[in-house]
């Protein structure tokens, strides 16, 4: 099929082969939220069903406006209410929340099944489900707490930043279907311009902290936030204020997968070797007598 | 199946240096290369432009049916989303619009004129013939029951006061401008819509 935007591998999991590095050019997307324009009415959550052909279990009321409470395999995206209250002050913040596509995505660098993920040129991180084999690292790897694991398939699911539509020139079905331009979709350096736009505008109306959630943490993210708060953002139902990947995916996956394959490849060649130099390891007729009559057998 | 512990230990270190062998790289190598991209699922489906059939706002939306109506296939609606050309809602819609591909294929949803006899308990599916010729006859009979020509003081005023009529908001000016003409012509007087034509 021909696609009209590059979608070039730039990382894939658990793989040893370098994607082809060559056509490196293509544009860089990203999906702007601003939170302060958001009305919390998830036409972003029924867009999302309805494009990725996901069907939502009719939930039960959690005593709060959040459905379904949290991400789950067939809710991709979820509208997450907060009630911050500041003195006399109540503020209703309410975040979009779902997969960021960090630019170093710790998903995808815990992920163990070769070409499950996959990070395209464009910056989206994608999971290929077929290659999946659910061992849920990747929800381990997340910094936000995003993939959800299947009871159904065993296969973890998460936000694709609509990648089909993207691979076509379209915006993701969320990005398109908000009626208050709350989200906002395209080049990441249009996005990070039209962000500071919307600060400037949020700091002229008594927001003095407005600012972008792009976390350097991550390498910085493909979908980013404007926050009124931008110095709590754990405030928004508990977005990481400094998010990183645990140092523990970077220690098994880094330091010890290199010095860990090296003892295996040591243990066979040793094996294979002591094998033809001593030969199998065989009973003497002595040892045997002695066994036997330890066991208070007769000699055989 | 009895095991002997030789057999278990032979098992057990076959599926290891197995396992190993492919840590180490040996094997499913052009498996991870072929990571594919997801196709686009409307690539040639029929594009539809529509209003959404749900607020006063009457967003544009685009419905995409399977197929390209040729003689053979049947149409099928697989996907709707926003019309970016429609000067209301530039693409964009709310959740209930967002989600009116459900509204379409519901199981729910009213597909032909219901009748519910006097006394019964249950709609009975009616023929369209069937349900405008009732409409019809009930309107007549009760507009010349309670059409009203003049008023107490002698004004000839024309109202049929005891029937309203509700019309669609997804209507062109043209059809509005006919629905309001033939109303109004028979004398009523509480038409609404949530469009207000």
């Amino acid at each position: 099929m021909a696609t009209l935007q590059s979608l070039d591998i730039r990382r894939r999991s658990a793989s040893t082969e370098a994607p082809p590095q060559v056509r490196q050019g293509s544009l860089e997307v990203a999906k702007l939220i601003d939170v302060s324009k958001c009305i919390g009415c998830k036409a972003c959550q029924a867009a999302c069903l309805a494009w990725n052909d996901l069907v939502e279990p009719v939930g039960t009321f959690e005593g709060s406006y959040d459905n379904p409470p949290d991400l789950t395999p067939t809710s991709w995206t979820v509208m997450k209410f907060t009630e911050y209250e500041k003195g006399d002050d109540l503020e209703w913040l309410i975040r979009k929340d779902g997969c960021m596509h960090c630019d170093d995505p710790g998903c995808l660098k815990a992920c163990p099944a070769p070409g499950a993920i996959v990070q395209y040129t464009n910056g989206i991180v994608d999971f290929v489900s077929e290659n999946c084999i659910g061992c849920g690292y990747c929800v381990k790897g997340c910094p936000f707490n995003v993939p959800r694991i299947s009871k159904v398939d065993r296969k973890a699911y998460k936000c694709t930043l609509c990648v089909d539509r993207v691979a076509v020139g379209q915006a993701p079905a969320c990005a398109k279907a908000c009626p208050t331009q709350a989200i906002y979709f395209g080049s990441k350096d249009d996005m990070i311009d039209h962000a500071e736009k919307r600060i400037i505008d949020l700091k002229s109306r008594g927001f003095a902290k407005a600012g972008l959630y792009d976390p350097p943490g991550v390498g910085g993210t493909h979908v980013m936030y404007v926050l009124h708060h931008a110095d709590q953002p754990s405030l928004y139902a508990g977005l990481p204020d400094d998010p990183r990947i645990s140092p523990m995916v970077g220690f098994w996956k880094g330091v010890m997968k290199p010095i860990s394959l090296a003892a295996i490849a040591f243990a066979g060649v040793f094996g294979f070797l002591h094998y033809v130099t001593k030969g199998p390891n065989e009973v003497s007729e002595s040892d045997q007598r002695k066994g036997d009559d330890l066991a208070g057998r007769k000699g055989t | 199946m009895a095991v002997t512990r030789r057999q278990f230990m032979k098992v057990s270190a076959a599926g290891l240096a197995a396992s190993s062998v492919g840590a180490l790289g040996f094997t499913g190598a052009g498996d991870a290369l072929a990571a594919g991209v997801r196709p686009y699922k409307l690539e040639r489906a029929t594009e539809t432009r529509n209003t959404c059939p749900y607020c006063s706002v009457s967003c544009g939306v685009i419905v995409y049916s399977l197929g390209d109506k040729s003689k053979n296939a049947k149409a099928s609606v697989i996907h709707i989303e926003g019309d970016p050309d429609h000067p209301v809602s530039r693409g964009t819609l709310c959740p209930r619009g967002a989600a009116s591909l459900d509204y379409v294929h519901s199981p729910l949803r009213l597909k032909y004129p219901m009748h519910r006899k006097a006394g019964s308990d249950k709609f009975e599916r009616v023929t369209w013939d069937f349900a405008l010729e009732r409409i019809v006859t009930l309107m007549k009979e009760d507009r010349d029951k309670n059409f009203v020509a003049k008023n107490r003081d002698g004004v000839t005023v024309n109202r049929w006061l005891t029937t309203g009529f509700f019309a669609t908001s997804a209507q062109t000016n043209e059809a509005g401008y006919l629905t309001y003409k033939l109303m109004r012509g028979l004398g009523m007087v509480a038409i609404e819509t949530q469009a207000r034509i």
